[in-house]
């Protein structure tokens, strides 16, 4: 063994010329809680890579470089930690999702917070599912009281998944205050106004207050930091990565359905109403707080899923805008603004936006401009061009009918995203155009974020009595 | 000069079990121990070296254990196993072929190269 030419004569820690070891101890810590965060690398793993450093360093300042110098090159020298994370994972591919669930590995001492994750996990799901039953004990039925339930389905599962996730980030009282706060306030949202089971605006609100509330879920989410873009951009990709587990889930449990309406019919017993009143509507509520969690959990380590679709399918869906546009033009004829269509356009707008959000979540801000910026320019601009023949309608049904609470809330949704989009198309053409960097268009949509939920709370809050509960 | 990925990959584990079998010895000193046996020719990453170590431990090639000497950190040393000892003997038969045969070539037509390069 060498060691000859190491740096014999400088301690553990700290003994190096410069008296900077404070610092340089601090330049440790920061990087081992950086390192720590990777979940493929194991507390052991850690503490390995952190000799491997010390001993590189030890040696630079021993050849005569200071401290903080020695620090960085070692610390270059390691190479990126993606990629040692990789040849890790790799190597310990059992590990991703033994250590995700079950059992910390032995050595770790961070195997009991896992296991006390868990826990917690357990009980807001549980919980989760259980407020979706509450109700009955107070005379509700499942099956018949769905002016009830449908406003109020958001508010059984997305209070536990907010309130694991600022469990999880440590929020300070301010923030749960704030957090309970809204709950009540969109629980009061749901059941003060006297809105009839067919009126229009119980609809509104069982499609806004979801929205509503998922912002503070993500509120929850960005909790440790709240004003930073970079965690609002991480909650936008979490969405879509939930969105992903939740339809995986659901995906399962509707197999475990059919299996358990089979086997149990086959023996003469008839599941269906354990189906339809525990199974299903349970589960859904614990899936909730279940895929937030695995999203928290395999962060980092395996490639995310959302970003592979969006790549997928921003050139179908920037196709089949386009066919639309062209068609729309050829045909000459308008757009039927009935209900339906209204909320199918809204609808495809949104999903645009998705699509774009979640590009930008993925895309790396340093990369140069390239073929897919101007596919996604094509994308954003003929949904811009959509939305504006769109609004064109709506505002003329309005003046020549009259409003209603859906043709106000489409218009307002429509407004708002036309503005977001013109601006965005703006921005990516800057970016395509190499004028403007990438960080601007992620600052524009994290920033916007707020706006939605703004939106969203305004339709829950005040159409019901501005509009006379219609 | 710089070594071609697969021949680091491959004579990876011989070199690493045949540097064990030298002396127990931890991470960052088999690295510089590699550096210092090629000359600086063989620059193995972190990347390459800890899965490997680790792979190499779950094999039953090498054991590990935190030791902790006089002065020093606390540190995660190696140790070949027997078994290792066997697939060292294994991989170093092999590995002689592979550069006897290489040799019996480079005898044969010296021109291009002067220099027989093991």
């Amino acid at each position: 063994m060498s060691g000859g030419s190491g740096p014999g004569a400088s301690g553990p820690d700290g003994s190096g010329p410069g008296g900077g070891g404070g610092d340089l101890e601090a330049q440790f810590a920061q990087w081992r809680s950086y390192v720590q965060r990777r979940r493929v690398l194991s507390a052991g793993d850690v503490e390995e890579l952190e000799d491997h450093l010390r001993g590189s360093v030890d040696e630079l300042v021993g050849a005569g470089l200071r401290e903080d110098e020695a620090f960085l090159v070692a610390v270059k020298r390691m190479g990126s930690l993606d990629e040692l994370s990789r040849e890790f994972a790799r190597e310990h591919s059992e590990r991703l999702w033994k250590q995700l669930v079950l059992t910390g590995d032995g050595d770790a001492p961070a195997g009991s917070g896992k296991r006390r994750e868990l826990l917690v996990l357990v009980a807001c799901a549980a919980g989760a599912a259980l407020s979706v039953k509450a109700p009955e004990l107070f005379g509700m039925d499942y099956g018949q009281d769905g002016e009830f339930y449908a406003p109020n389905a958001s508010l059984f599962a997305f209070p536990w998944l907010a309130g694991f996730l600022a469990w999880r980030r440590h929020a300070g009282k301010t923030m749960i205050g704030v957090l309970v706060a809204l709950f009540a306030l969109g629980a009061v949202a749901a059941n003060v106004f006297p809105l009839a089971e067919d009126s229009q605006s119980i609809v509104l609100t069982s499609i806004h207050l979801p929205i509503a509330l998922w912002f503070a879920v993500g509120l929850a989410y960005v909790s440790d930091d709240v004003r930073s873009p970079r965690r609002r951009m991480d909650f936008v990709r979490f969405t879509g990565e939930w969105f992903v587990y939740y339809v995986l889930i659901g995906l399962g449990g509707g197999v475990l359905i059919a299996f358990v309406v089979g086997t149990f019919t086959a023996i003469g017993t008839s599941p269906e109403t354990f189906v339809a009143h525990w199974l299903a509507p349970c589960g859904a509520a614990a899936a909730v707080v279940v895929a937030g969690w695995l999203v928290e959990a395999k962060q980092s380590v395996v490639e995310n899923i959302a970003p592979v679709l969006t790549r997928l399918f921003t050139p179908l869906f920037t196709a089949v805008l386009l066919g639309f546009l062209v068609t729309l033009v050829v045909t000459t004829s308008g757009i039927d603004v009935e209900r339906e269509a209204l909320i199918l356009f809204d609808l495809l707008l949104v999903v645009v936006l998705a699509l774009l959000l979640y590009t930008i979540s993925a895309r790396d801000p340093l990369a140069p401009a390239g073929v897919f910026d101007k596919l996604q320019l094509a994308l954003v601009v003929s949904a811009l061009l959509i939305d504006a023949v769109v609004l064109w309608e709506i505002t003329g049904r309005i003046t020549e009918y009259g409003t209603t609470p859906n043709k106000a809330a489409a218009l307002g949704e429509n407004v708002i995203l036309l503005a977001n989009l013109a601006w965005s198309a703006w921005l990516v053409l800057g970016l395509v155009r190499r004028k403007v960097p990438f960080a601007a268009l992620e600052r524009w949509q994290t920033n916007y974020l707020p706006v939605y939920a703004v939106w969203a709370w305004l339709v829950v809050l005040l159409f019901p009595p501005v509009f006379g509960f219609m | 000069m710089k070594v071609a990925k697969d021949l680091v990959a491959a004579s990876a584990t011989p070199m690493v079990l045949g540097i064990l079998a030298e002396a127990d010895s931890y991470g960052y000193a088999i690295l510089r121990r590699i550096n210092e046996l090629s000359g600086g020719e063989l620059d193995w990453t972190e990347g390459l070296l800890y899965p490997l170590l680790h792979r190499l431990e779950r094999l039953g090639y090498v054991e590990s254990s935190w030791q902790a000497v006089a002065g020093e950190r606390r540190r995660k040393y190696y140790r070949v196993t027997e078994s290792g000892l066997a697939e060292l003997a294994e991989q170093r038969r092999q590995w002689e072929t592979v550069v006897g045969a290489l040799k019996e070539i480079w005898r044969g037509d010296a021109q291009p190269f002067a220099v027989v390069p093991v």
